[in-house]
This record gives structure tokens, C-alpha cells and sequence, in this order.
């Protein structure tokens, strides 16, 4: 297993700032525009063009399609038959919104017809579902919802970690503040390059209420130690997919970054303040401001930083973004305010589309072009460089609108492949060191989010006071965590396939009370016979129904009631391999 | 209420009608031959100082030089082996322990620090390679031991990779606790829930899928051998006398106020390291101890003197006196390593930095011969010494297998069908065999 199946794993659900109410569909691509695009297989249909773009999402699908098929015939192998409706299904509502569909969901797609039937789930889970219908539409706002969740637990993750399983609340970042500006983000459908401007140029606050509360802050917040070599380090990683932290000390010994580049990056955060507003130990806010900066040389005009080569040379850097781009190097804030001349500086980088690209390209398929996602540069091949290269223009093309690569990639015959493998694409096995060529889905295991939230789903227990949701989810999500204490951030997960997560599934509070909810008594002593109880539990788990030899295995607990057979058939659904894997 | 072994087992065996894949891992424990008998006594212990200590401070002191900092060295029970004077406690154990000053490893970031040290390989993103305790697992690990071979006190360590799930570390918090055991469960509904368990894991790990179906599979079976066994007691320290425990530096409720210099805190690294000893006793090869605080980039002095070295020198000299006391040491090897060591020059915040050029780690038993310190570094610190061969980390990782009779020849075959050689090929440090 690599580890790249590791990782990303999340904290708090949003902390309700952000309401249904703001909903603004995005207008160049509602399902409405382009009702009758394309299904996985090559379409012959002509097609609306999108509003801001000049290429339509149908004729981007089938570029990724071609260029894919190209790696297949260039290593002469074929792809995997398509997976089933129902795994397809899965698969989806895993990745777009975090959780297994209930069985009502997945009866409804696959009784759905019509060659737009995914496009339309696709839609439907990214919350861009239009009808006149006020219930139906509030129905529709609900995936909304999950949606901007989802993904603002996957960023926040990426930005600021998952919550330490101690003294979470002495740290200078606050997850609930980031997650608040994510989802408030998300739900808005807020382009890509305006959330990175505002989060890496942010000023204000990072807790939620406040004054001047602004979540954006909370990625710095926690990366301005050590003359913010973190700040420097993860803004050119996550936005870039430019890894430069070993520049800080010396010239990289495998690519062409320079050390004298990472301090010229540096330059741009240096006028960067943090102010601790703490109750005893405990941190309540930071205020994040830029505030005049006078240089390592004491010139504001000209504020200079120094730093050292490694046979103890002293040497000078300006801000100098990494295409060489020099800016303005007073120190006055009221001249040059850095941070946002950096910002305005990334979003209009080749790389930051591709960045983005390869980053949820990884999402979905289980592999990005390169490996890690976000270290491109000449010195790491690219799988698949011209697909990279088109995705990160057209994504720009677009307005950086996030939900037009989901589209495109969930859309793409790749991401509808079976995850079993044939003879003809065995050697398509990254997990193996080889190149990914994607001939077949390849599976994952769920995330602790996604299994806490597929519970919820699948008992029908979601509902209630959201922030008591959140608190109980980061609670439980807390047993995971292990941090390596750091200046890096790095941490691990033990929600990793080893024996403390199959402990948990097997024994733990989450299984018990989902064994005992409301919804196991109900479908106990509802009307259902009890093969299609049985076969409820089947489909709500593994979004299929259970085999012959399954069903007769699970009938035949002798003397058993109705109550117990049902729990032992629920647990041991939820502790196989295929609940947990996407497949 | 753990359920007993036998107990459950005669249930699934009542039950055999329906096939029952899961009971067949329990019972093909394999006969082991006379060699297989040696190396199961050989274990290692490793103390992973996390995020990088400072080993000119602890151990390869320079008095009087520019980088040297406020620490005094003082003398040992190894005749002319000389290290920081807060670490009193294992200055009388240093005839049972080697340093090793030349350590060069070229890895100044943590997560490649931390990756190199545990696998004497540099990451690499087409192959994931084993760590030290996974390959001690796979060649030392005693298929009677309920417990996983490879156990992670208070930390993460690093993973099994190419050789799969079966020997991925078994984390446990610092107090041992190992979250979720109890099932409290009757034996034959145990075992009928298995056999469901059973039909959906057997047929969708067979619908070639990958590995990762396959692995999940045994780990439910090792995890079902451990919540029904005795052995999960090793964990428990409460038996243990409560001079042991505070030698290790763990506060006995009810005991008087330990005297100067003895019992100085309740440590969890101390704890931990107890239940190091105990897991081994009870045939765990590989038990790795986290202690973390390392990352001293202002403030190292103050930081080591106050907090770390005390709690450091009480859980160390604890654990490698106690193993010799017991007659464990000799075929266990205690091996103190971190991500690398930091900088010679001390920075403006009275920090030290990175620095993987030149520092120390540490062994001892196992094989390994102790008292002396192997290598050395220059005037200030700032290189290995003239003439002197840098260390390795796959040097050190060869030693201490060799230590454990594990052949250096054994070649494992990556997932990508590339021969692998056993700690990547490293030379035997010769001082620590002669």
C-alpha cells in the first residue's frame, strides 16, 4: 500500500456560518447549459458552448479519454470492462460528497435513464440542481451543502491538518475558522484563484466570532515561525506543486531550485504579523496583519533579507517570485503590500492550474500524474504531460470554476472503469512502482470522514444539532491522529487498514451505536421479509444486493431473533474490505 | 472481559460445518527448526527521538569550542568514553553501550530524515521499502505471539512497505492502551458473525482488485487472534514491582517522595519503555519507543537541561540496566536514533538547527559490542574527522541485524520485482563486532 492511500483525513464539519442562502449557482455551467453532455463513451452530439470558455465540457472529456487510450496503446494493454451502475454510483458519491449513497439514492440513479444520466447525478451532488419545485429544490440545496462539507474538510486537512488528539485548542490555528471559510467558500462555488488569493494574501482573525474574523488567515496562522520558512515552503507546494523546502539550507540536489529562489519567496511574507490573543494557555484568537517592514538591513526603502550559504557566505534576497518576477522591495505596506502581489502573482502561474489538476485528478483516480501530486518540475516525469498541461489551461479557460474539473474527470471513461483487473492490464499497477496508465479503477480505502459520514447516511441518524454533529465527528476522529511534532506539521494516521482501525470497526462505540440505532429497530420490525431486510443492509453498505450463498449464509443462524440476525449481518458488513474500499 | 482462547475456539471448530477461513490462520502455526528457535529470542527495542536531537549536546560534547554550548562532559563506566553531564544515569551504562559519532546522512528534512533512518534507504516514489521493524518482524517474529511482531509505543513509526500490511506497526498509545478490545461478545455469535464476515472478505478479495483487498483480510485475522488472547498483559504494567517502576522513572501512588536524583517525573517515555521490556519478554521482536520534543530550534539548552535529558537518561539507563539485570541484553538490541542531529552553530534564538552532516546515534546489547565510542567528529563539530569512515544509516541498520543472526545476504523482491538486499547493502560497523 503506498502512501499515498494515506493522509488526508479531516476534523470539524463547518462551523455554521455560512448558510443555504448564499446558494449562487455558478452560471457558466449549470446542469440546465449542458443537460445533454457526454457519458463516459465518446458522444456524437453537438453541444451547447459553455458561457466563459470556448470549449465545451464535452469535447474536454473526450480529450481526457484520448489521451488516455493513447497511454493504453502505447503500453499495449487494454482497459477494464466499465463498472456496474451501482459501483459507479459508489464511487461518485464517495469522492464529490464524502459518504456511500443511502439506498434510496442509489435506487433513484439507477432507475434514472437517459444517455445524461451521470452528468446529472454529477450535478445533483455538486448542488447545481435547478427545479421550480420549492421541495425538490430544497432537497437539491442539501447536496449543496454536503458538498462544500466535504471539500472543505478535504482542504482544511491539506492546509492546517487534522486536530491534535491533545491541546488542540494552544494551537494558533483554529480548524473551525478554516473550515468556515472553506465551506463558505464551496457553497458559493468561489473560483479556485480567489480563494488562494485571499487565503495566502489574508488579514483578520481565525476564530470564529471574533472581531475581524476572517478563516482565511488560519493557513498562515501556524507557518510564520522560523522567518515563515513554512509559509514559504507550503504555499509553493500546494499552490504551485513546487517543492522547495530543501532550498532553504542549499541548492536543491535534484532539481533546479536555488537556494537564493526560496529566500526570494520568503521576502513576500516578511512583512507578515501575528498577534496571540490567549486566555492562560489556551490560544482564542490570532490576529493576522502585515505591518511595515524595515529589512534585515534596517532600509524600509529597500527591505532586504539575508541568508546563508552553506560555506557560511552571507547573501542578500528581495522578493523575487519563482519565475524571477521581481516586485517593488520597500518594506511600506502602504507601497507594497507583498502578500497580495504574490497572490496576484500564483494565480496567473502555468503551474497553479496544473497544480490544481493533478491534485484532484489524484482525488478521484487514486493517483496523480506525478507522484507526490504536487511535486511537478523537470526532475519528476509527468504520467500523462499533455493532459496535465490542457486540464490546467482549460481549468483556467473556465475561471478556475472547481466544479467543471470535478465534471470533466468523473465524467471520464478512466474514472468509470471497473477496479477489477483483466490479464490484459495486470502490469497497470501503480501500488507496484508502475506509472499509472488508469486502464482500470484503481481502490483505496475510505477516509475516516468518509466512514463516519456513510454511518450517519446509512443510519439515517444525520440529522440534529449541527454543531453537536461536528464536536462528536472531531471527537471521534481525534483516536486517529499521531503527530510527529515537528516543525514541518507532518503527521500520520492510524486510520490506515492496521489493526487499530479494524479494532475500532469491530468493537467500537461508532459500530455499536449504529448497530443499535433507531434505524436497525425500525427495519427490525418493519413489514420487509427478512431476505430483503438482509438485502436492504447489503445494498446500504456495498450499494449492491447480496449473493445467494450470502443471503443463505446469513438465514441460516439458527434460533436466532430477527433482532440479532440483522446486527450480525450489519457487522459484518461494515467490517469487510469491500465496505471500506472505494471500488 | 477478554474471551478466552480455547473457549472461542471450540466454538468455531462446533461450527465447522460452515467453512470458517478464518480459524485455519489460528492453527497453522508452523513448527519452527532449531534456527528459526535462536533468532526468535533476538529482539530489538528502538528509542526514536522525533524531530531531531541535538547529539553534540548529549553525547559527542565540545567543551571550549565556539559551538559547544554551556554543557559539561563528565566521565563514564566506559573508560574514556565521555558524555553530557545530564545524563548521570547513563553514564553508568555506558559499559554497555556504544556511540557512534560518525554518522553522516546527507536527510535534513524530517519526513526524509525520519524515512532514511528507519529504512537505510532515501525515499524513493516508486517503491515504498521496509522499516527496521518490519524486517525484524518478518525474520525474528514467533507466529505463537498473538501480539503483532511489530508494536510502535506512543508514535507512528514507519511502515511495512513493500512486504504488506501483515507487518505494519501496531500502534498503541503511550500507556499502553490499546483502544476498542473488548468485544463482550458470546463465542458463537462471535463466530457466526465471522463466517459472514468471512463469505464477502474471501470473495472480494478474490475478484482481483489488488493487494490491498488480500491484506485487509489478514489483518482481520490477526486482530481476531489478539482480542481473544492472554498475552495483551504485556501492556499492563500494574504488576510490575514498584522498584522496577520507579527505576523507570513511573510514579507509584502511595510511595514516598523518591529521594535526589532517582525518581524525577512520571514519565510516559519511561513508562514506555517499560512496556518495551515487557512486550519482548513475551516475544515480541520489535518494539519501537517514541519520545518527541526534539525540534530545538531556539532555546536548546535551557530545553535539554530542564525537560528533556532528565527524562531521556531515567527511561534509557532504566531500560538498558533492567535488560541486563534480566540477561535480556545480549540478544536484545536497543538502538537510539532521530530524524539527525542539529547544527553545530548556535543560532540567534540560542538554537541549534538541522543537520545531518555529522552526529551520533546509539546502541547497545543485541550482539553489539558496548564501552566505546566509534568515530568521531572534528574540533567543533562541524565534520567527521579526518580519517575517520562516516556511518551510514544502512551501516548501522546492517550492524544491528547482524547483531540479531539475521543474514545480510537475505534479499527481499520489491513489488515492482526489483531484488532489494537487506538494509540496502550497508557495511557492518567492525568496532561493534571485534
Amino acid at each position: 500500500m503506498t502512501k499515498w492511500f494515506q493522509g488526508i483525513c479531516c476534523t470539524f464539519v463547518g462551523a455554521g456560518a455560512c448558510a443555504i442562502a448564499l446558494l449562487q449557482p455558478h452560471a457558466s455551467s449549470t446542469a440546465a447549459e449542458i443537460a445533454a453532455a457526454t457519458d463516459a463513451s465518446p458522444a456524437t452530439r453537438e453541444l451547447p458552448r459553455s458561457a466563459s470558455g470556448n470549449v465545451n465540457d464535452q469535447d474536454i472529456v473526450k480529450y481526457i479519454n484520448e489521451q488516455i487510450r493513447k497511454g493504453w496503446q502505447e503500453a499495449a494493454i487494454n482497459p477494464s470492462p466499465p463498472a456496474t451502475d451501482n459501483e459507479w454510483c459508489r464511487r461518485v458519491y464517495l469522492d464529490v460528497i464524502g459518504r456511500l449513497p443511502t439506498v434510496e439514492e442509489l435506487d433513484a440513479y439507477l432507475k434514472s435513464g437517459g444517455p445524461d444520466k451521470r452528468l446529472k447525478l454529477v450535478s445533483m451532488l455538486t448542488g447545481e440542481a435547478i427545479t421550480s419545485n420549492p421541495k425538490e429544490q430544497a432537497a437539491a440545496d442539501k447536496y449543496l451543502e454536503e458538498y462544500a462539507r466535504h471539500w472543505a474538510s478535504k482542504y482544511s486537512i491539506l492546509f492546517v491538518g487534522r486536530p491534535p488528539a491533545q491541546r488542540a485548542n494552544r494551537e494558533l490555528v483554529n480548524r473551525d475558522g478554516m473550515q468556515a471559510y472553506l465551506r463558505g467558500s464551496f457553497l458559493r462555488n468561489k473560483p479556485w484563484d480567489k480563494i488562494v488569493e485571499e487565503i495566502v494574501s489574508a488579514t483578520g482573525t481565525t476564530s470564529p466570532g471574533s472581531p475581524e474574523f476572517n478563516g482565511a488567515t488560519n493557513f498562515l496562522v501556524n507557518k510564520l515561525a522560523e522567518n515563515a520558512s513554512e509559509a514559504t515552503a507550503k504555499t509553493a507546494k500546494y499552490f504551485l506543486g513546487i517543492q522547495v523546502q530543501c532550498t532553504q539550507c542549499h541548492n536543491h540536489p535534484f532539481n533546479d531550485w536555488k537556494q537564493d529562489q526560496f529566500w526570494g519567496l520568503n521576502a513576500f511574507f516578511r512583512q507578515t504579523k501575528s498577534v496571540q490573543n490567549r486566555n492562560g494557555q489556551n490560544v482564542e484568537y490570532v490576529t493576522l496583519d502585515n505591518e511595515d517592514f524595515a529589512g534585515e538591513g534596517s532600509n524600509p526603502k529597500e527591505a532586504e533579507i539575508y541568508f546563508e550559504l552553506r560555506n557560511g557566505e552571507l547573501r542578500v534576497a528581495y522578493p523575487t517570485f519563482v519565475d524571477g518576477t521581481k516586485i517593488n522591495s520597500s518594506g511600506y505596506v502602504n507601497e507594497v503590500d507583498r502578500r497580495s502581489e504574490l497572490a496576484k502573482m500564483i494565480v496567473k502561474h502555468e503551474n497553479f492550474g496544473k497544480a490544481f489538476a493533478n491534485r484532484m485528478w489524484g482525488h478521484f483516480l487514486g493517483y496523480g500524474f506525478t507522484k507526490p501530486v504536487d511535486d511537478m518540475g523537470p526532475h519528476n516525469p509527468v504520467t500523462h504531460p499533455e493532459l496535465l498541461d490542457r486540464l490546467g489551461q482549460e481549468f483556467a479557460a473556465r475561471g478556475h470554476n472547481v466544479k467543471d474539473m470535478i465534471k470533466w474527470i468523473t465524467l471520464s471513461e478512466a474514472y468509470s472503469l471497473s477496479s477489477k483487473s483483466t490479464p490484459r492490464n495486470k502490469k497497470d499497477d501503480p501500488s507496484l512502482g508502475e506509472k499509472p496508465l488508469f486502464s482500470h479503477f484503481y481502490i483505496r480505502q475510505m477516509q475516516a470522514e468518509e466512514l463516519y459520514e456513510s454511518l450517519l447516511a446509512a443510519t439515517k441518524a444525520a440529522e440534529g444539532d449541527p454543531d453537536e454533529q461536528a464536536a462528536k465527528k472531531s471527537m471521534w476522529l481525534q483516536q486517529f491522529t499521531v503527530t510527529f511534532g515537528n516543525d514541518e506539521g507532518d503527521e500520520a494516521t492510524t486510520f490506515d487498514g492496521t489493526i487499530p482501525q479494524v479494532l475500532m470497526l469491530m468493537n467500537g462505540d461508532l459500530t455499536k451505536t449504529a448497530l443499535t440505532s433507531n434505524f436497525m429497530s425500525q427495519l427490525t420490525a418493519g413489514n420487509l421479509a427478512m431476505p430483503d431486510k438482509i438485502s436492504y443492509l447489503y445494498q446500504a453498505t456495498l450499494s449492491r444486493k447480496p449473493t445467494s450463498r450470502e443471503l443463505a449464509l446469513a438465514m441460516a443462524s439458527q434460533g436466532k431473533n430477527a433482532q440479532d440476525v440483522l446486527q450480525d449481518v450489519f457487522w459484518a458488513l461494515l467490517n469487510s474490505n469491500e465496505f471500506i474500499f472505494n471500488h | 472481559m477478554s474471551m478466552n482462547r480455547r473457549h472461542f475456539m471450540s466454538h468455531l471448530a462446533a461450527s465447522a460445518a460452515l467453512t470458517a477461513p478464518v480459524a485455519a490462520s489460528f492453527t497453522s502455526a508452523l513448527r519452527a527448526n532449531a534456527k528459526d528457535m535462536q533468532k526468535r529470542k533476538k529482539a530489538c527495542i528502538m528509542l526514536f527521538m522525533n524531530a531531531g536531537p541535538p547529539t553534540i549536546d548529549i553525547w559527542d560534547l565540545k567543551p571550549g569550542a565556539p559551538t559547544g554550548g554551556p554543557f559539561k562532559p563528565i566521565d563514564t563506566s566506559a573508560s574514556g568514553v565521555q558524555i553530557s553531564e545530564h545524563m548521570p544515569l547513563m553514564a553508568k551504562q555506558m559499559h554497555h553501550t556504544a556511540i557512534l559519532r560518525s554518522m553522516s546522512t546527507r536527510e535534513a528534512d524530517h519526513n526524509r530524515g525520519r524515512y532514511y533512518m528507519h529504512t537505510g534507504y532515501v525515499p524513493n516514489p516508486s517503491v515504498e521499502h521496509p522499516s527496521y521493524g518490519a524486517v525484524i518482524a518478518k525474520e525474528c517474529g514467533n507466529p505463537e505471539v498473538d501480539i503483532p511482531p511489530f508494536v510502535s509505543v506512543g508514535g507512528a513509526s514507519y511502515g511495512p512497505g513493500f512486504l504488506g500490511m501483515s507487518y505494519a506497526p501496531f500502534v498503541v498509545d503511550a500507556n499502553g492502551d490499546v483502544r476498542n478490545l473488548n468485544m463482550n461478545m458470546e463465542a458463537p455469535r462471535l463466530a457466526q458473525r465471522l463466517r459472514l464476515l468471512g463469505e464477502i472478505e474471501g470473495s472480494f478479495a478474490g475478484q482481483a482488485r489488488g493487494e490491498a483487498p488480500i491484506e485487509h483480510k489478514k489483518v482481520i485475522d490477526r486482530t481476531v487472534a489478539l482480542m481473544t488472547s492472554d498475552q495483551m498483559k504485556a501492556f499492563k504494567i500494574d504488576d510490575e514491582d514498584a522498584a522496577v517502576k520507579e527505576r523507570y522513572g513511573v510514579a507509584v501512588p502511595g510511595a514516598a517522595a523518591a529521594g535526589a536524583g532517582m525518581m524525577r517525573r512520571n514519565t510516559t517515555f519511561g513508562r514506555s519503555c517499560l512496556i518495551a521490556r515487557r512486550l519482548v519478554e513475551r516475544g515480541v521482536p520489535f518494539v519501537e519507543v517514541e519520545m518527541g520534543g526534539w525540534d530545538l530550534h531556539q532555546n536548546t539548552h535551557t530545553t535539554l537541561k530542564d525537560t528533556l535529558l532528565p527524562v531521556l537518561d531515567q527511561g534509557m539507563s532504566a531500560l538498558i540496566e533492567d535488560l541486563s539485570q534480566r540477561g535480556m541484553l545480549e540478544d536484545t538490541a536497543v538502538v537510539w536514533m532521530g530524524d539527525f542531529g542539529r547544527t553545530p552553530r548556535i543560532n540567534a534564538r540560542a538554537g541549534r538547527d538541522h543537520w545531518a552532516r555529522c552526529w551520533s546515534t546509539v546502541v547497545a546489547g543485541g550482539g553489539m559490542k558496548g564501552g566505546q565510542a566509534v568515530g568521531a567528529t572534528n574540533e567543533d563539530g562541524t565534520a567527521v574527522a579526518d580519517g575517520v569512515d562516516p556511518i551510514k544509516s544502512e551501516d548501522l541498520m546492517a550492524s544491528v541485524l547482524k547483531g540479531l543472526g539475521i543474514s545480510l545476504e537475505t534479499t527481499y523482491t520489491s513489488k515492482n520485482n526489483r531484488p532489494m538486499k537487506i538494509a540496502n547493502s550497508g557495511k557492518v560497523i567492525k568496532e561493534l563486532f571485534a
